[in-house]
């Protein structure tokens, strides 16, 4: 036999005790052949350009699932920035586009869509405007849709008013979707350096240099690397490392054979795999219980910034060898709510905003699914964005937020969003204020890319 | 692509094991090429190779027959192409 017994075993392990699965396939759609200035025109044309693009979607990613036998979580979509598609409507009837695409999502079986989004990074045009006043609504009128703003890059600095708009949708879209404690604000994330071509929700859209259509694969796998690091105990943590990366090369290949077959059956290009490891709310399949079994009393005491840098490094580099085409966000996910392991290290008064923060310079993404305070101000969430924005712009790097200012609810106590978004117990942040800070507008000037200390 | 799948069975050893796999296999035309089982304290371990060009019947089915099969013999059985393993484990 040409694989021999043992690896066979190992794969099956994988698959039965470890959790490892493909966690997204996301068909990335352009849109912008659907321009129209007559709202209804438009949204004839989305739908039908979702629809019958993605209308095999689900039975092919079923197909492959049950051919491999390897588990595929979620099938999504992502389209062009709407803010963009629907600038010719002068701001008309945003609500009832985000409509459309909730039923163009419904109509062909994806649970989520992303591509409600606007990149503003140096500045609003009137779309980029209309569209962000609107966020609240639409995603309180939607079940599928997610939304996602660009306001800083490294190349442009950080638009400010953007960062200080962002903290009134938030909590507006909080308070919209109250009764789920505030769940509308699960849906939509602030960026730094977007990338064009990821397929995690809820920041994917289709970026404006892609093709007409790819396939982009989320991988993930925390489970099966926390068993890998059980099984060879005692490791010094380049031995460890090694072994991180040989169990990503692993994972990231399936990832590859997933994404080749998606694409040849659904005749679009093969896009990228990103090689993240994103926990879900299921026992085992946490990041904060990899980095804890590397020796941490509780994912968030000293040493876990090094630990987590140790597995975003190992993850990207066993990873990149696997695939033809990597990109997407690229790293370890921390998603609070999402991941038990945190959560519990919360609760245990083991793991600060602060931490997070620091953690998010060294990983994929930010402070993500983190629930607040809800009568955090909105001048408060703008501060925490900006914080954030300041760590991807000088590093180079994706950073983002996704924040829920949980209406009535107070530190200790628990939100819960449902299913895959899991639950989380509400963080302490800062008493004072940052009001005059973000009140000042403008731009944060991009930074220069030499002395870089 | 070749429609090769790796069958594999885990459980508690138990007499006829073997035969009542392959018997299945047989059944339906699937060809088994290779063939390779441990015993490990008490719990058997089967790995197959099967050609599944001329079979009668397709992937799906084959599958949901073996998974029935396991549930009545108290055995763990999976069903998967051999190219998942062919990518995890060969460059």
């Amino acid at each position: 036999m040409l694989i021999n017994h043992n690896e066979i075993l190992e794969t099956v392990n994988m698959l039965r005790q470890e959790k490892l699965d493909i966690r997204t396939v996301t068909l990335s759609l352009n849109l912008r052949d659907c321009q129209d200035s007559r709202p209804a025109k438009l949204q004839r044309n989305i739908y039908s350009k979702i629809t019958n693009t993605a209308k095999n979607l689900i039975a092919v990613v079923d197909e492959l699932e049950s051919k491999y036998g390897v588990p595929i979580i979620n099938k999504r979509i992502a389209v062009s920035p709407i803010s963009a598609i629907a600038e010719g409507c002068k701001g008309k009837d945003l609500r009832s586009i985000a409509i459309t695409l909730d039923e163009a999502a419904d109509k062909v079986g994806v649970d989520f869509l992303g591509g409600y989004s606007a990149l503003v990074q140096k500045g609003f045009t009137s779309g980029d405007v209309s569209l962000i006043d609107s966020i609240p609504d639409a995603l309180s009128v939607t079940e599928r849709v997610c939304s996602s703003v660009n306001v800083a890059s490294t190349k442009a600095g950080i638009n400010m008013d953007a960062v200080k708009k962002m903290g009134g949708v938030i909590k507006e879209t909080a308070e919209m979707t109250r009764d789920q404690d505030g769940v509308g604000c699960a849906k939509l994330v602030v960026f730094c350096n977007a990338p064009e071509d990821n397929p995690f929700m809820a920041g994917a859209y289709h970026g404006i240099g892609e093709a007409e259509a790819a396939v982009n694969i989320g991988i993930s796998g925390p489970g099966v690397i926390r068993s890998a690091i059980e099984n060879s105990p005692g490791l010094d943590f380049t031995s460890l490392s090694e072994i991180i990366k040989k169990t990503s090369f692993k994972i990231t290949r399936v990832g590859e054979l997933i994404g080749r077959e998606a694409a040849k059956r659904l005749g679009v290009t093969m896009g990228i795999i990103d090689l993240s490891l994103a926990p879900t709310p299921t026992a085992g399949d946490s990041v904060a219980l990899i980095l804890e079994k590397m020796g941490l009393e509780y994912c968030g005491c000293h040493g876990t910034t090094a630990a987590l840098a140790l597995l975003n490094e190992a993850v990207k580099k066993g990873g990149l060898f696997a695939t033809s085409s990597t990109g997407g966000l690229s790293g370890s996910f921390i998603p609070v709510s999402e991941d038990l392991g945190m959560v519990k290290a919360i609760k245990a008064g083991a793991l600060s905003i602060d931490k997070l923060e620091a953690m998010t310079s060294v990983c994929s993404v930010g402070l993500d699914m983190i629930a607040v305070p809800g009568d955090t101000t909105a001048e408060t969430i703008s501060a925490i964005i900006a914080d954030e924005m300041s760590i991807g712009m000088i590093n180079d790097k994706t950073t983002a937020t996704r924040l829920i200012p949980v209406p009535g609810k107070k530190v200790g106590e628990v939100a819960n969003f449902g299913g895959l978004l899991g639950g989380a117990p509400i963080i302490k942040l800062s008493d004072h204020s940052s009001k005059d800070f973000i009140d000042r507008g403008g731009r944060i000037p991009a930074p220069i890319r030499s002395l870089t200390n | 692509m070749s429609s090769k799948i790796i069958v594999t069975v885990l459980g508690k050893d138990q007499s006829g094991i073997v035969a009542k796999v392959s018997g299945a296999l047989a059944n339906n035309s699937c060809n088994i090429e290779d063939i390779s089982q441990t015993l490990m304290d008490d719990i058997f371990s089967m790995i197959m190779l099967v050609a599944i060009d001329e079979a009668k019947i397709k992937i799906d089915e084959l599958k949901n027959l073996l998974l029935k099969l396991g549930e009545k013999l108290n055995l763990k059985i999976t069903v998967q192409h051999e190219d998942v393993f062919r990518f995890m484990h060969r460059v």
